[in-house]
């Protein structure tokens, strides 16, 4: 009898997985479906504070984007802390895929057009097949500066009023709180200030985000220029600032002491002194339609 | 002889267990809030539910990812601040249908089901009993339900800014084709 009841317990062996599964949650965790595992959110905006981040909109997506920067605060209390004098960049984003981002702005300061393309041709993801660990997209923008210089002799040509800027952005989602961006940068300008400015400008941007709560997170950001001129009165780009998101809106809120809103004027351009208090209060607002139908 | 009689057995109780679970793999799930602001509706059809005809156990279980919304970025929020789908990926309900001896799989018609059990969303689970609709058509269940949940029951919580948004109630919607489970089509 013990021989025959062993001879069952082996005989029973294979069946003992259907009878785990005798929880009918167990069955249906086993039937799940793959999640999609693409990491999205790395960061709340499509701009960490100056630059662009990692983020594309999706599909069919605009985001029309205003930004202000105004004044240097360390103007004092005539100036209202400079909030009397102020630089506006109207502006749209739009989702043609999930991946590819167009977009055009008008930049007070200095009467500037500017256009650019957004790429994001890795995605961070994680699941069973595969593990990407970061997130990578490529940018390239245009600016058109169109203020009259008052020049006598003639204003410059089209193609001097030019400047283009190539960026690779890295991303990297460690948690659902913190993110970490690197953007290797390049600014050509078809004309430059002084005859021995570089006409391309190498540099290296550094951001992140903590999270401070699920609907806040306090940003940080720094453009080092590797080629700046000896003597140059030019400063690096620093910025650190709040997201605040509500539904549809991204409000972000931040100190810099760059006075534009676009690459090649944040990165090539500052002349504050953000430790001697040249600093501009500014601030980003997003407000997403969603315009096409959704890619699922 | 003793020992094959006993096996036959054996197998043929498990096989006929498995015949009383009847499998949705693509249900329907969507929830619906309406506020004066906005009305939001998500939904998915890649919900999963099992259903044992004998015992009345049910259960379900869905991927919150897999809910689609009409705004994608309203999507990410909801996936990243709502329900925080990284850390609960899955809405579940498990419960028991109180009235299963009522339900004629082999009869065509339309069936009342009393069911009661836990629903779990966003880590947190909470007794749930709902009134369902179920058809019996050629051998397939099609049920139905329809019930109200609370996001604050759930520790999900409404900024203040978005109260116009966000209703504080959604109206959840839930359709399943049962059909009996195939132990061979189970993926392993």
């Amino acid at each position: 009898m013990k021989f025959l009841s062993a001879i069952v317990i082996v005989f029973l062996l294979p069946f003992r997985p259907a009878l785990a599964q005798d929880d009918l949650l167990n069955i249906l965790d086993q039937e799940s479906p793959k999640e999609t595992s693409i990491v999205e959110q790395t960061f709340k905006g499509t701009r960490l504070i100056n630059g662009h981040s990692i983020e594309t909109r999706k599909k069919g997506v605009l985001d029309v984007i205003i930004s202000h920067r105004f004044g240097r605060i360390n103007s004092g209390g005539y100036q209202l802390f400079g909030l009397d004098d102020s630089n506006v960049r109207l502006g749209a984003d739009y989702g043609i895929t999930d991946r590819l981002n167009v977009g055009a702005g008008r930049n007070s300061f200095e009467k500037t057009y500017d256009g650019f393309l957004k790429y994001k041709f890795v995605r961070q993801q994680k699941n069973d097949s595969r593990n990407i660990p970061l997130s990578v997209a490529g940018f390239s923008s245009i600016a058109l500066k169109t203020l009259k210089t008052g020049d006598p002799a003639g204003e410059p040509d089209f193609n001097s009023r030019l400047t283009y800027c190539y960026q690779i952005l890295i991303a990297k989602k460690f948690t659902s709180s913190f993110s970490l961006q690197l953007s290797p940068t390049l600014v050509h300008r078809n004309a430059v200030p002084e005859f021995q400015d570089p006409n391309d400008i190498y540099a290296l941007g550094a951001g992140g985000r903590i999270k401070l709560t699920k609907r806040l997170s306090l940003n940080a950001e720094y453009y080092y220029q590797f080629n700046r001129r000896d003597g140059s009165l030019i400063e690096n780009s620093a910025a650190i600032g709040f997201d605040i998101e509500t539904g549809g809106h991204v409000f972000q809120l931040h100190f810099t002491n760059s006075r534009a809103m676009i690459e090649k004027g944040f990165i090539t351009e500052t002349t504050g002194d953000f430790f001697d208090g040249d600093v501009h209060f500014g601030f980003n607002i997003s407000r997403t339609f969603q315009l096409g139908k959704r890619a699922q | 002889m003793k020992l094959s009689i006993l096996i036959l057995f054996l197998i043929c109780s498990l096989n006929a267990r498995a015949q009383t679970r009847y499998i949705d793999r693509g249900g329907k799930a969507s929830f619906f809030s309406s506020a004066p602001m906005e009305d939001i509706k998500a939904e998915t059809d890649q919900a999963l539910s099992i259903l044992d005809i004998k015992t009345g156990e049910i259960a379900a279980s869905m991927l919150m990812r897999s809910f689609n919304f009409k705004k994608a970025l309203m999507q990410e929020h909801f996936n990243e601040n709502y329900v925080e789908s990284d850390k609960y990926p899955r809405a579940t309900f498990k419960g028991t249908i109180t009235n299963i001896d009522q339900l004629d799989v082999h009869k065509d018609g339309v069936y009342s089901l009393n069911i009661t059990g836990q629903i779990t969303i966003h880590g947190v689970t909470k007794p749930l009993n709902v009134t369902g609709e179920a058809v019996v058509d050629k051998g397939a269940i099609k049920a139905k339900a329809f019930f109200p949940l609370a996001v604050k029951d759930f520790d999900i919580e409404i900024p203040r800014l978005v109260v116009m948004n966000i209703a504080e109630q959604v109206e959840v919607t839930v359709s399943f084709t049962y059909t009996p489970m195939d132990d061979a089509s189970m993926k392993k």
